[in-house]
Protein backbone atom coordinates (compact mmCIF):
# COMPACT_ATOMS: atom_id res chain seq x y z
CA UNK A 1 0.00 0.00 0.00
CA UNK A 2 1.65 3.68 -0.92
CA UNK A 3 0.80 6.80 0.51
CA UNK A 4 -1.70 8.65 -1.45
CA UNK A 5 -1.82 12.28 -0.07
CA UNK A 6 -4.28 14.74 -2.05
CA UNK A 7 -2.98 18.57 -1.84
CA UNK A 8 -6.46 20.13 -1.06
CA UNK A 9 -6.80 18.36 2.47
CA UNK A 10 -5.08 18.79 5.60
CA UNK A 11 -1.87 16.32 5.22
CA UNK A 12 -2.83 14.89 9.22
CA UNK A 13 -6.03 14.12 8.32
CA UNK A 14 -4.84 12.25 5.17
CA UNK A 15 -2.60 10.18 7.24
CA UNK A 16 -4.75 9.30 9.82
CA UNK A 17 -7.23 7.49 7.74
CA UNK A 18 -4.68 6.03 5.63
CA UNK A 19 -2.88 4.25 9.12
CA UNK A 20 -6.81 3.53 9.97
CA UNK A 21 -6.99 1.81 6.42
CA UNK A 22 -3.80 0.18 7.28
CA UNK A 23 -5.49 -1.06 10.40
CA UNK A 24 -8.54 -2.01 9.23
CA UNK A 25 -7.24 -4.21 6.37
CA UNK A 26 -4.79 -5.92 8.24
CA UNK A 27 -1.53 -4.73 7.08
CA UNK A 28 -1.03 -3.59 10.93
CA UNK A 29 -2.41 -6.26 12.77
CA UNK A 30 -3.86 -5.54 16.41
CA UNK A 31 -1.16 -5.15 19.22
CA UNK A 32 1.51 -5.03 16.78
CA UNK A 33 4.39 -2.39 17.45
CA UNK A 34 4.12 0.33 14.74
CA UNK A 35 7.44 1.42 13.08
CA UNK A 36 8.85 5.02 14.87
CA UNK A 37 7.52 8.11 13.96
CA UNK A 38 10.04 9.34 11.30
CA UNK A 39 10.31 6.19 9.63
CA UNK A 40 7.02 6.61 8.76
CA UNK A 41 7.73 10.22 7.89
CA UNK A 42 9.89 8.96 5.62
CA UNK A 43 7.84 6.29 3.86
CA UNK A 44 5.00 8.94 3.47
CA UNK A 45 7.64 11.36 2.46
CA UNK A 46 6.02 13.83 4.75
CA UNK A 47 7.30 15.93 7.31
CA UNK A 48 7.92 14.15 10.70
CA UNK A 49 5.79 16.81 12.80
CA UNK A 50 2.75 16.26 10.97
CA UNK A 51 3.35 12.33 11.18
CA UNK A 52 3.15 12.72 15.18
CA UNK A 53 -0.10 14.91 14.85
CA UNK A 54 -1.84 12.13 13.17
CA UNK A 55 -0.55 9.75 15.72
CA UNK A 56 -1.47 11.60 18.70
CA UNK A 57 -5.22 12.00 17.10
CA UNK A 58 -5.00 8.03 16.23
CA UNK A 59 -3.70 7.55 20.12
CA UNK A 60 -6.95 10.24 20.98
CA UNK A 61 -9.87 7.76 18.95
CA UNK A 62 -8.23 4.65 20.70
CA UNK A 63 -6.76 2.58 17.75
CA UNK A 64 -3.50 3.27 18.63
CA UNK A 65 -1.49 3.40 22.03
CA UNK A 66 2.10 4.57 23.32
CA UNK A 67 4.08 3.03 25.98
CA UNK A 68 6.31 5.23 26.95
CA UNK A 69 9.72 3.47 26.87
CA UNK A 70 8.91 0.64 24.08
CA UNK A 71 6.62 2.82 21.87
CA UNK A 72 3.86 2.79 19.40
CA UNK A 73 1.30 -0.06 19.09
CA UNK A 74 -2.18 -0.84 17.55
CA UNK A 75 -4.83 -1.06 19.96
CA UNK A 76 -5.33 -4.96 20.57
CA UNK A 77 -9.13 -4.41 20.86
CA UNK A 78 -10.42 -6.20 17.76
CA UNK A 79 -14.07 -4.70 18.66
CA UNK A 80 -12.64 -1.36 18.48
CA UNK A 81 -10.92 -2.34 15.02
CA UNK A 82 -14.18 -3.76 13.69
CA UNK A 83 -16.04 -0.48 14.53
CA UNK A 84 -13.27 1.31 12.90
CA UNK A 85 -13.76 -0.90 9.90
CA UNK A 86 -17.54 -0.26 10.68
CA UNK A 87 -17.54 3.78 9.96
CA UNK A 88 -14.90 3.71 7.39
CA UNK A 89 -17.46 1.80 5.12
CA UNK A 90 -19.81 3.79 6.47
CA UNK A 91 -18.11 6.88 4.85
CA UNK A 92 -17.67 5.10 1.21
CA UNK A 93 -21.61 4.53 1.10
CA UNK A 94 -22.64 7.55 2.18
CA UNK A 95 -20.22 9.72 -0.46
CA UNK A 96 -21.03 6.91 -3.11
CA UNK A 97 -24.86 7.87 -2.79
CA UNK A 98 -24.22 11.19 -3.12
CA UNK A 99 -22.48 10.76 -6.60
CA UNK A 100 -25.11 8.59 -7.51
CA UNK A 101 -27.65 11.67 -6.41
CA UNK A 102 -25.76 13.54 -8.40
CA UNK A 103 -26.22 11.21 -11.04
CA UNK A 104 -30.37 11.54 -10.57
CA UNK A 105 -30.98 8.35 -8.87
CA UNK A 106 -32.66 8.04 -5.43
CA UNK A 107 -31.40 5.83 -3.09
CA UNK A 108 -33.68 2.73 -3.95
CA UNK A 109 -32.79 3.47 -7.68
CA UNK A 110 -29.24 3.27 -6.39
CA UNK A 111 -29.82 -0.08 -4.53
CA UNK A 112 -31.71 -1.59 -7.08
CA UNK A 113 -28.99 -0.91 -9.89
CA UNK A 114 -26.26 -2.42 -7.41
CA UNK A 115 -27.58 -5.29 -6.86
CA UNK A 116 -28.62 -5.98 -10.47
CA UNK A 117 -24.44 -4.99 -11.41
CA UNK A 118 -24.09 -7.56 -8.13
CA UNK A 119 -25.95 -10.43 -10.42
CA UNK A 120 -24.69 -9.56 -13.37
CA UNK A 121 -21.01 -9.50 -12.27
CA UNK A 122 -22.35 -13.80 -11.01
CA UNK B 1 13.95 28.98 24.48
CA UNK B 2 14.57 31.97 21.82
CA UNK B 3 12.75 31.87 18.67
CA UNK B 4 15.51 30.48 16.38
CA UNK B 5 14.17 33.76 14.32
CA UNK B 6 13.07 37.03 15.14
CA UNK B 7 12.50 40.15 13.07
CA UNK B 8 11.37 42.97 13.83
CA UNK B 9 10.57 46.13 11.57
CA UNK B 10 13.13 44.45 9.52
CA UNK B 11 14.07 46.95 6.30
CA UNK B 12 17.06 46.37 3.62
CA UNK B 13 17.37 48.95 1.02
CA UNK B 14 19.72 48.52 -2.10
CA UNK B 15 20.73 52.53 -2.84
CA UNK B 16 17.26 53.25 -4.28
CA UNK B 17 15.83 49.73 -4.44
CA UNK B 18 13.64 48.69 -1.06
CA UNK B 19 14.04 44.94 -1.36
CA UNK B 20 12.31 44.37 2.06
CA UNK B 21 10.23 46.66 4.30
CA UNK B 22 9.08 46.69 8.11
CA UNK B 23 9.09 42.92 7.79
CA UNK B 24 8.04 41.45 11.53
CA UNK B 25 8.33 37.45 11.63
CA UNK B 26 8.83 35.09 14.62
CA UNK B 27 9.92 31.31 13.58
CA UNK B 28 10.24 28.71 16.08
CA UNK B 29 12.34 26.03 16.65
CA UNK B 30 11.50 21.98 14.99
CA UNK B 31 9.77 23.52 12.32
CA UNK B 32 10.28 23.25 7.73
CA UNK B 33 9.10 26.96 6.98
CA UNK B 34 8.49 27.53 3.30
CA UNK B 35 9.54 31.07 2.22
CA UNK B 36 7.78 31.31 -0.73
CA UNK B 37 7.20 34.64 -2.96
CA UNK B 38 7.76 35.55 -6.49
CA UNK B 39 10.77 36.63 -8.14
CA UNK B 40 12.47 39.94 -6.53
CA UNK B 41 9.71 39.81 -3.74
CA UNK B 42 13.05 39.87 -0.80
CA UNK B 43 13.20 35.91 -0.18
CA UNK B 44 16.99 35.86 -1.19
CA UNK B 45 17.52 39.27 0.88
CA UNK B 46 15.68 37.72 4.25
CA UNK B 47 18.11 34.80 4.18
CA UNK B 48 21.00 36.91 3.21
CA UNK B 49 19.95 39.44 6.38
CA UNK B 50 19.04 36.08 8.18
CA UNK B 51 22.93 34.26 7.44
CA UNK B 52 24.70 37.90 8.46
CA UNK B 53 25.87 38.54 4.31
CA UNK B 54 23.87 41.88 4.77
CA UNK B 55 23.23 44.26 7.31
CA UNK B 56 19.98 45.48 8.01
CA UNK B 57 19.24 49.25 6.73
CA UNK B 58 16.87 49.28 9.95
CA UNK B 59 14.92 47.30 11.87
CA UNK B 60 16.39 44.27 13.88
CA UNK B 61 17.23 40.67 13.24
CA UNK B 62 17.50 38.56 15.86
CA UNK B 63 19.46 34.55 15.72
CA UNK B 64 18.42 32.49 18.71
CA UNK B 65 17.68 36.07 20.30
CA UNK B 66 21.50 37.14 19.14
CA UNK B 67 22.15 39.33 16.38
CA UNK B 68 23.84 37.54 13.45
CA UNK B 69 27.88 37.48 14.11
CA UNK B 70 30.32 34.92 14.62
CA UNK B 71 28.03 33.11 17.32
CA UNK B 72 25.08 33.28 14.78
CA UNK B 73 27.45 31.30 11.72
CA UNK B 74 28.10 28.33 13.78
CA UNK B 75 24.57 27.76 14.12
CA UNK B 76 23.37 28.80 10.63
CA UNK B 77 24.03 27.09 7.71
CA UNK B 78 23.34 28.32 4.62
CA UNK B 79 22.73 27.37 0.72
CA UNK B 80 23.19 29.90 -1.37
CA UNK B 81 21.19 29.96 -4.50
CA UNK B 82 24.84 29.70 -6.39
CA UNK B 83 27.86 27.86 -6.11
CA UNK B 84 30.29 28.99 -4.65
CA UNK B 85 32.66 26.08 -4.63
CA UNK B 86 35.78 26.04 -6.84
CA UNK B 87 35.51 24.06 -9.95
CA UNK B 88 39.31 22.82 -9.33
CA UNK B 89 38.28 20.61 -6.22
CA UNK B 90 37.09 17.28 -5.67
CA UNK B 91 34.16 16.47 -2.94
CA UNK B 92 36.57 15.09 -0.35
CA UNK B 93 38.73 17.86 -1.05
CA UNK B 94 35.27 19.74 0.15
CA UNK B 95 34.40 17.78 2.86
CA UNK B 96 38.12 18.20 4.76
CA UNK B 97 37.64 22.22 4.26
CA UNK B 98 34.17 22.04 5.75
CA UNK B 99 35.14 20.04 8.43
CA UNK B 100 38.39 22.96 8.69
CA UNK B 101 35.80 25.53 9.20
CA UNK B 102 32.86 24.17 11.11
CA UNK B 103 33.56 22.80 14.20
CA UNK B 104 29.83 20.80 13.52
CA UNK B 105 30.10 19.70 10.12
CA UNK B 106 29.60 15.72 10.66
CA UNK B 107 31.93 14.33 8.19
CA UNK B 108 30.13 10.40 8.01
CA UNK B 109 27.25 11.88 7.53
CA UNK B 110 28.57 13.66 4.09
CA UNK B 111 30.17 10.09 3.40
CA UNK B 112 26.73 8.09 4.07
CA UNK B 113 24.69 11.13 1.79
CA UNK B 114 26.95 11.51 -1.15
CA UNK B 115 27.35 7.30 -1.17
CA UNK B 116 23.50 7.05 -1.53
CA UNK B 117 23.26 10.03 -4.55
CA UNK B 118 25.60 7.59 -5.99
CA UNK B 119 28.56 10.33 -6.20
CA UNK B 120 31.85 9.38 -6.24
CA UNK B 121 33.83 11.78 -3.75
CA UNK B 122 37.12 11.73 -5.75
CA UNK B 123 35.43 13.76 -8.70
CA UNK B 124 36.19 17.17 -9.40
CA UNK B 125 33.54 19.52 -9.30
CA UNK B 126 34.02 20.35 -12.70
CA UNK B 127 33.50 17.43 -14.16
CA UNK B 128 30.06 17.62 -12.41
CA UNK B 129 26.27 18.11 -13.92
CA UNK B 130 24.27 20.94 -12.58
CA UNK B 131 22.26 18.94 -10.91
CA UNK B 132 25.09 16.84 -9.33
CA UNK B 133 26.50 19.66 -8.28
CA UNK B 134 23.21 21.22 -6.37
CA UNK B 135 23.19 17.64 -4.82
CA UNK B 136 26.87 18.03 -3.10
CA UNK B 137 26.30 21.45 -2.21
CA UNK B 138 23.11 20.82 -0.43
CA UNK B 139 24.62 17.57 1.25
CA UNK B 140 27.59 19.87 2.70
CA UNK B 141 25.17 22.21 3.40
CA UNK B 142 22.90 19.44 5.62
CA UNK B 143 25.81 17.88 7.13
CA UNK B 144 26.54 20.46 9.55
CA UNK B 145 24.82 19.74 12.84
CA UNK B 146 23.10 23.12 12.78
CA UNK B 147 20.32 25.26 14.41
CA UNK B 148 18.84 27.28 11.27
CA UNK B 149 18.93 25.66 7.75
CA UNK B 150 18.55 28.54 5.32
CA UNK B 151 18.31 26.77 1.40
CA UNK B 152 17.76 28.99 -0.57
CA UNK B 153 16.37 27.26 -3.78
CA UNK B 154 18.09 23.55 -3.10
CA UNK B 155 15.84 21.81 -5.61
CA UNK B 156 15.67 24.12 -9.02
CA UNK B 157 18.22 22.41 -10.70
CA UNK B 158 17.73 18.77 -10.04
CA UNK B 159 15.23 16.33 -11.64
CA UNK B 160 11.96 15.35 -10.50
CA UNK B 161 12.98 12.00 -8.75
CA UNK B 162 16.45 13.57 -7.48
CA UNK B 163 13.72 16.04 -6.12
CA UNK B 164 11.94 13.73 -4.40
CA UNK B 165 15.56 11.86 -3.06
CA UNK B 166 16.60 15.10 -1.61
CA UNK B 167 14.02 16.08 0.35
CA UNK B 168 13.73 12.64 2.05
CA UNK B 169 17.18 13.70 3.04
CA UNK B 170 16.42 16.88 4.46
CA UNK B 171 13.71 14.85 6.39
CA UNK B 172 16.04 12.49 7.61
CA UNK B 173 18.91 14.49 8.55
CA UNK B 174 17.46 17.20 10.31
CA UNK B 175 16.80 16.92 14.09
CA UNK B 176 13.55 18.02 15.68
CA UNK B 177 15.34 20.84 17.26
CA UNK B 178 16.30 22.69 14.00
CA UNK B 179 14.65 24.72 11.86
CA UNK B 180 15.19 24.55 8.17
CA UNK B 181 13.65 27.48 5.91
CA UNK B 182 13.21 26.72 2.23
CA UNK B 183 12.71 29.33 -0.22
CA UNK B 184 11.45 27.72 -3.60
CA UNK B 185 9.20 28.73 -6.58
CA UNK B 186 8.23 24.78 -6.64
CA UNK B 187 5.53 24.74 -4.33
CA UNK B 188 3.99 21.38 -4.96
CA UNK B 189 6.91 19.48 -4.82
CA UNK B 190 7.74 20.64 -1.31
CA UNK B 191 4.39 21.16 0.68
CA UNK B 192 3.63 17.71 1.82
CA UNK B 193 6.93 18.30 4.03
CA UNK B 194 6.13 21.88 5.22
CA UNK B 195 5.10 22.51 8.94
CA UNK B 196 4.36 26.35 7.79
CA UNK B 197 4.69 28.60 4.91
CA UNK B 198 5.78 32.31 4.52
CA UNK B 199 4.42 34.44 1.95
CA UNK B 200 6.30 37.60 1.02
CA UNK B 201 5.25 40.18 -1.47
CA UNK B 202 7.42 42.99 -2.85
CA UNK B 203 9.65 42.97 0.66
CA UNK B 204 6.22 43.07 2.71
CA UNK B 205 4.91 39.87 4.77
CA UNK B 206 1.70 38.82 3.20
CA UNK B 207 0.89 35.78 4.74
CA UNK B 208 2.48 33.83 7.59
CA UNK B 209 0.28 30.24 8.24
CA UNK B 210 0.63 26.38 8.78
CA UNK B 211 -0.08 24.28 6.35
CA UNK B 212 -2.63 22.53 7.34
CA UNK B 213 -4.55 25.61 7.97
CA UNK B 214 -4.65 26.32 4.95
CA UNK B 215 -6.00 23.39 3.58
CA UNK B 216 -8.01 23.30 5.92
CA UNK B 217 -9.66 26.74 6.04
CA UNK B 218 -9.28 27.42 2.47
CA UNK B 219 -9.92 24.02 0.97
CA UNK B 220 -7.23 24.28 -1.40
CA UNK B 221 -3.22 23.37 -0.96
CA UNK B 222 -1.10 25.87 -1.12
CA UNK B 223 0.20 25.77 -4.24
CA UNK B 224 -3.36 27.18 -5.37
CA UNK B 225 -3.12 29.66 -2.67
CA UNK B 226 -0.17 30.88 -4.30
CA UNK B 227 -0.91 31.18 -7.26
CA UNK B 228 -4.36 33.27 -6.16
CA UNK B 229 -2.00 35.50 -4.27
CA UNK B 230 0.56 36.05 -6.61
CA UNK B 231 -2.00 36.19 -9.98
CA UNK B 232 -0.41 38.49 -12.48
Amino acid sequence: MTWELKADRPIYLQLIEQIELRIVSGMYNAGQKLPPVRDLAAQAAVNPNTMQKALSELERSGLVYSQRTSGRFITEDEGMIQQAKESLAKEQISAFFEKMQQLGFSRNETLSLMQQAAKEEE
Amino acid sequence: MAAILQCKGLSKRYSYVQALSQVDLTVERGKIVGLLGPNGSGKSTLIKLCSGLLVPTSGEILIDGKRPGVASKLQVSYLPERTYLNNWMRVSDMISFFGDFYENFDKAKAYEMLERLGINSRDRLKTMSKGTKEKVQLILVMSRNADLYLLDEPIGGVDPAARDYILNTILQNYNSNATIIISTHLISDIEQILDDVIFIKAGQVALTSSVDDIREGQGKSVDALFREVFKC
